[in-house]
């Protein structure tokens, strides 16, 4: 019994070190995992977005005389799998850190998993609010702008037009429940005699289009706050196009500026809407021309807003490693709160407060040239911005 | 016949959407007594057994076993009261072997089917072992019934029918579908068997050798009601029997 | 707070005609699912992916297809070029069913019930990856119907006019259907087979033909159901699992092999839908109803209510006649311990063997607590015969209470093992009550309602459960923190509960069920209450998911809502099926292979979804008993030769 865990101890503490050894001469791995065949329209470009950027890094010689190597996994969209795959990624790939996710519970699911191993995890994409809030921890940061952010984006216009009678829908689960919250609230504090004259819940991917346009043109709304994305969005725009629901009525919309979901409306794309997104074609700041102009001609392609977040995470991560001067998980986080750096989007910063970077949006409303959607009269508004209170923070935040 | 019959059947009827099924039938059986029932095909003697087993209720009528009425009771029950079966087409546990199928029926006798640890098949081995004996299978009982001969699965029946130490056997047409010397034999075994154990026998039956040769009663169902019964010899010799099998050929056919 | 406003007569007729071409293109997806189940009965998973397949061939042939080995112009927008490719669609989705049943389906209809499924679901991942490559990843919105892009004017209402074309269309293609059938020599055939098919093996038909010509028909229902779509939906990658669901639960609520009965059903759960949303939100006797967050389970609900009151659905039938229609089941033999004595001493020496591998442990522990699950299944699907496609339910629910004892009531983990197995089981006994009632695909189909029924509790909860985001931090004590720590007590527990549940199946509790499998007359008629066996066995499998469940939630740190999802019910149910229902390791060697091939080819290739369904369906066409069964098979072969020479 003594002998077998003396030899166990001798084995294990072998192959500790000497896999470190190994690893300090090759390249520095990154292990990213995202829901590649669950959502394949935001990551395929999204996968597109980190490629361009791990080549861009090495071709630079890469980072603490290393070139970095990503090391991707499918996580099936299930936090069981993620968890598993992340394990993967740090025990067999001896990956230094995290990054990548996409739907909430899977980031919400990998944040936790990052901060029981004591491990730097910076989530990429999932929208909600709580992974850097209520839910937030030590080892966790994430890049994008949080639903709660891009929905306070838009207050200003909605309270500009001092509509009284709003009407909302939203795609059934967290990110469309916590955008509907929001908006609640925000909009009633600055406006305290607004009503919601209806409030439409539809399954994530299953709306009923057609009952939920006329159920809401039936309620008479004087506006329209909406949080669907994707083919609900599509339908809901066409089912309400017919039923002149939108006739004489403003539509707020988030995410509905972004390529991935803005372009397969094609001539269709509702003019006039509000929304937060990404006029890749129209971007004129120097960092994004050299993107732009790096990622088209690598692949022929248009980048998405799913290809800025791939690239920007990537960045972060260099970023962390060169200011932590070294691949400690300790050392990387102490980097990454407070950490500014560029991007498409120009500089954002990881806010030690809360582990939320300041990396904005663009909100503007929705115009069709040549048959396809667009937008204009937008302008980028800095996530720093859109964040509430550093008090309020604090109080969501808990303190680890 | 002497004392309360095993079975007594007073007034049974059932109507299916008008039409009479079973209508006011009357007969009993005596231990160790078998009695036939027959009659042409849409006599009513499958409704007449559906409502004896327990699958249909009556509509009118009472059923009693032993001074005890089982009218309208679910089938289970009235097994638990005493009273065997076997079905026209057999019906055994394919995917088990000869001996737990009667172990299965000894078990549910016992009510030991909510043990969840004790081991089944280890469990009245010696009972299962001397009822395989009675129906001369105890040789075949390691064998699984899926690929067992018919005529074989017709005794694992029976075997299986006796492990409530039934009171009364209720047997739907025994013999269909065996071979002429396996009737024969599968029948003597059955009259030996209720002679033995003073279990009266109900069978249905269409072959009127089997009938003529072992039961000792007759009863005769036409169009719902009993119009004959009596011995072998008396039901044979009835015109309105003769007149119901007129030109069939089944009651002569054969000689006696 | 949202407003009340009142429902008008307007706005009552506006949403019924909402739900009327809702069911449209619903009703002739579940007539052809009806009409192959009820002739070949296979349960066609696939059947959503045809429907979505009609989308994208509808998509393609409006507006032409480039790819690297085809470039096509597309018809263009006129009312022919789109009605012509509504049709051809059809008529190509039905060829793809042909090539379905021909190249898969055929060579596995003497396999054990529901085998058929496992290959339908493989297909559902090739046609899948399929699709993704050749029409990419983002949504494809297609053109509005030319000459119908209107709307008509109906009680002030704008109603669109192909809403309008498509109620008319449905009970057309209806009419065409009970004529074909009525009328046809292939519909007389159909519908014999439908009641009886054996019989039409015994009237010299051929078969495979009939078959096959059932598979093009159904296929190419589900084809045009799609196509007819394009001017409402948008065509993508989610089409398959969204429809199928759905799917199914008309054709049952319809009855199964009805196809009358699938029409009411499509329109009755279509106008419910509509219903719900028109509802919106409502106060009655001060509690406030969200009937629009309803439409997340209502077809669920409304199934439940129809088999709880009607068993074979609305116009179904009971089988008219019982008779075996696969070959008897084997008997059952209890696993050598030649075989599990070793294997289990063997996974207890990995930690020590190979104790850098933490991943290892992880992938391992998930395989285990899979198997466990997967057997509490196979208890229900093989021995007692009663499928379950809602066996998550259980497996989930007891994950939510082990978390949220750890985390609101405090109570400590190792204490939650217990107790959460104990309220799975407590909802299966609620659950278990109805189904047992039930038999066969309806049976299955309830189990799937309840599911739902669950799933969409703890998916709406959200401030207890914390909703679609799920609950974190549901890490287990210190002193099971290493991984091989957590993989022992996991090992030790579900090897325990293996061992109960397949020590159970050679009692007399479970000799009772398998009694009942394989005769239901003959238990009844020695005295066993089968209903009350198959009940408590239902809680006793529903348990025992639970102590899965359970330890999968402390083995990962976190849960949410899809543990009792349908892909999780699926997933056990594939596991089971691949190794093999009819024995009992079966079920452990279809956990193991299907977690391990599914993390293996997805860390290979890009394109691990198809290359599983290829492997998957590679298994099924070479072993048509199941990986276990498949070995038994051989190793009894092997030891055959042995003796013989």
């Amino acid at each position: 019994m003594k002998r077998r865990t003396v030899l166990g101890l001798a084995a294990a503490s072998a192959a500790g070190l000497a896999l470190p050894a190994r690893a300090q001469q090759g390249p520095i791995k990154i292990g990213e995992l995202n829901s590649y065949k669950v959502f394949p329209a935001f990551l395929e470009p999204y996968k597109k977005g980190w490629e361009l950027a791990m080549d861009e890094v090495n071709a630079a010689g890469g980072v603490l005389g290393r070139k970095i190597e990503i090391v991707s996994r499918d996580d099936s969209g299930t936090p069981g799998d993620a968890v598993r795959v992340a394990e993967e990624l740090l025990s067999r790939e001896q990956a230094a850190f995290l990054i990548g996710t996409f739907p909430s519970n899977v980031g919400l699911a990998v944040a936790d998993f990052a901060k029981q191993r004591k491990t730097l995890f910076i989530a990429a994409e999932p929208l909600t609010d709580k992974i850097v809030w209520d839910q937030g921890n030590r080892y966790t940061f994430r890049l994008r702008a949080s639903t709660y952010m891009q929905t306070a984006m838009l207050i200003p216009d909605a309270v500009k037009l001092k509509k009284k009678r709003w009407a909302i829908v939203y795609p059934n689960y967290e990110y469309g429940q916590s955008a509907t919250a929001a908006f609640k609230k925000l909009l009633q504090a600055r406006q305290p005699d607004v009503t919601f004259v209806i409030e439409q819940a539809s399954p994530l991917g299953k709306i009923e289009a057609g009952a939920v346009a006329q159920a809401i043109a039936d309620a008479k709304p004087e506006a329209i706050f909406s949080s669907l994305f994707g083919a609900d969005l599509a339908k809901f725009v066409r089912e309400g196009n017919q039923r002149q629901l939108f006739k004489g009525v403003e539509v707020f919309n988030l995410l509905a500026g972004e390529p991935e979901y803005l372009d397969p409306l094609k001539d269709e794309a509702p003019k006039g809407w509000y929304v937060t997104g990404y006029p890749w074609n129209e971007i004129k700041i120097p960092a994004h021309a050299k993107f732009l102009a790096a990622y088209q001609a690598k692949y022929k392609d248009y980048p998405r807003l799913g290809s800025i977040v791939g690239y920007s995470v990537v960045m972060s991560a260099v970023a962390a490693i060169k200011k932590a001067g070294a691949l400690d998980q300790e050392k990387l986080v102490d980097a990454m709160a407070g950490l500014t750096h560029s991007t498409p989007f120009g500089d954002i910063t990881y806010r030690a407060l809360d582990h939320q970077s300041t990396m904005g949006a663009f909100v503007g409303q929705i115009g069709v040239k040549d048959g396809k959607g667009m937008m204009v009269n937008w302008r980028y508004v800095d996530g720093k911005d859109a964040l509430p209170s550093d008090d309020d923070v604090r109080k969501m935040r808990p303190s680890n | 016949m002497t004392g309360t019959p095993v079975l007594d059947v007073r007034g049974l009827a059932k109507a299916f959407g008008g039409v009479r099924a079973v209508d006011e039938v009357d007969f009993s059986v005596g231990a160790g007594e078998l009695l036939a029932m027959i009659g042409p095909n849409g006599a009513g003697k499958s409704t007449c057994f559906n409502m004896l087993n327990g699958q249909l209720r009556p509509d009118a009528g009472a059923v009693s076993l032993a001074g005890r009425s089982i009218a309208g009771l679910a089938p289970r029950r009235i097994w638990r009261l005493g009273v065997g079966r076997t079905f026209q087409i057999t019906a055994t546990f394919v995917s088990m072997t000869v001996r737990e199928n009667v172990q299965m029926a000894l078990l549910s006798y016992h009510r030991r089917l909510g043990s969840l640890l004790s081991r089944a098949r280890d469990l009245y081995v010696a009972e299962a072992d001397a009822l395989l004996d009675r129906v001369a299978m105890r040789d075949q009982a390691e064998r699984v019934c899926g690929v067992l001969a018919y005529g074989d699965l017709k005794r694992v029946e029976l075997a299986v029918a006796l492990a409530n130490d039934p009171k009364l056997l209720l047997m739907d047409e025994p013999t269909a579908g065996m071979a002429p010397r396996e009737r024969v034999q599968l029948m003597e075994l059955a009259a030996r068997l209720a002679r033995e154990r003073a279990i009266a026998v109900l069978f249905t039956e269409h072959d009127m050798d089997v009938v003529f040769a072992h039961a000792d009663r007759v009863i005769v169902l036409d169009r719902g009601r009993l119009i004959a019964q009596g011995t072998p010899a008396e039901v044979r010799a009835d015109p309105q029997v003769q007149a119901v099998y007129l030109g069939s050929g089944v009651m002569y056919g054969h000689g006696g | 707070m949202s407003a009340q406003f009142a429902v008008t007569f307007a706005s009552v007729v506006a949403q019924l005609l909402n739900g009327l071409a809702g069911a449209s293109s619903l009703f002739m997806v579940a007539a052809g699912l009806s009409l192959i189940f009820g002739v070949t009965r296979i349960v066609n998973f696939a059947h959503g992916s045809l429907y979505m397949l009609g989308l994208y061939g509808g998509y393609s042939l409006l507006e032409g297809l480039q790819t690297s080995l085809l470039s096509f112009g597309g018809f263009g927008r006129s009312p022919l070029g789109f009605w012509a490719a509504v049709v051809i669609a059809a008529l190509l989705v039905g060829v793809a069913g042909v090539l379905i049943e021909v190249l898969v389906l055929r060579r596995i209809y003497r396999a054990p019930e529901l085998f058929q499924l496992l290959a339908t679901f493989a297909v559902v991942l090739v046609v899948k990856d399929i699709a993704l490559a050749v029409w990419g990843a983002e949504d494809l919105v297609g053109p509005r119907a030319p000459g119908l892009s209107g709307t008509v004017d109906i009680l002030g209402r704008h109603v669109p006019q192909y809403d309008l074309a498509l109620i008319v269309i449905a009970p057309v293609v209806l009419l065409g259907l009970w004529l074909a059938l009525a009328r046809t020599r292939w519909g007389a055939l159909v519908r014999a087979a439908t009641q009886d098919r054996e019989m039409v093996g015994a009237l010299g038909v051929n078969e495979a033909w009939l078959f096959t010509g059932v598979f093009f028909v159904g296929a190419m229902l589900a084809g045009l159901g799609g196509a007819l779509q394009l001017p409402r939906e948008p065509a993508h990658l989610g089409l398959d699992l969204a429809l199928i669901a759905d799917a199914f639960v008309v054709t049952v609520v319809g009855g199964l092999g009805s196809v009358p009965g699938a029409f009411l059903a499509a329109i009755l759960i279509g106008v419910v839908k509509a219903f719900c949303v028109a509802l919106g939100t409502r106060e009655w006797l001060g509690i406030e109803i969200s009937f629009s967050r309803l439409t997340l389970v209502v077809e669920f609900l409304v199934m439940a209510a129809v088999l709880i009151a009607r068993p074979y659905g609305l116009l179904g039938r009971p089988p008219a006649v019982q008779r075996a229609a696969t070959e008897p089941a084997p008997p059952l033999s209890p696993p050598r311990w030649q075989v599990w004595a070793p294997a289990l001493v063997l996974l207890a020496l990995v930690p020590l063997a190979l104790p850098g591998d933490r991943y290892l442990l992880v992938l391992l522990t998930d395989i285990i607590i899979f198997a466990l699950f997967a057997v509490s299944l196979h208890v229900l699907m093989g021995p007692s015969g009663m499928v379950s496609f809602g066996h998550a339910a259980y497996f989930g629910i007891a994950a939510y209470a082990a978390a949220l004892l750890l985390k609101r009531a405090a109570v400590p983990m190792e204490a939650t093992l217990l107790m959460a197995p104990i309220v799975a089981g407590g909802l299966a006994l609620l659950f278990g009550w109805f189904c047992v009632r039930l038999s066969g695909v309806y049976l299955a189909m309830l189990t799937l309602a309840f599911a739902q029924i669950a799933w969409s509790v703890i998916y709406q909860w959200g401030s207890l459960t914390g909703g679609s985001n799920g609950m974190i931090g549901v890490w287990p004590p210190s002193w099971l923190a290493s991984k091989s720590a957590y993989y022992w007590l996991a090992l030790a527990l579900c090897a325990l509960g293996i061992a109960f549940l397949w020590r159970v199946l050679f009692s007399p509790f479970g000799y009772a069920l398998r009694a009942g499998r394989d005769s239901s007359l003959r238990v009844e008629a020695i005295g066993i209450d089968l209903r009350r066996q198959q009940w408590l066995a239902f809680a006793l499998a529903g348990a025992l998911a639970g102590l899965a469940g359970a330890l999968f939630a402390f083995s990962k740190g976190s849960i949410s809502p899809e543990l009792s999802s349908i892909a999780q019910s699926t997933d056990a149910l594939v596991m089971v099926l691949l190794g093999g229902v009819e024995t009992l390791t079966g079920p452990v060697a279809g956990a193991a292979v299907f977690t391990w091939l599914k993390d293996e080819l997805a860390r290979r290739t890009e394109f691990w979804r198809a290359l599983l369904g290829l492997v998957i369906l590679a298994l099924v066409l070479s072993f048509p008993q199941g990986i276990a069964g498949g070995a038994r098979q051989l190793w009894d072969r092997l030891r055959q030769r042995g003796v013989a020479t």
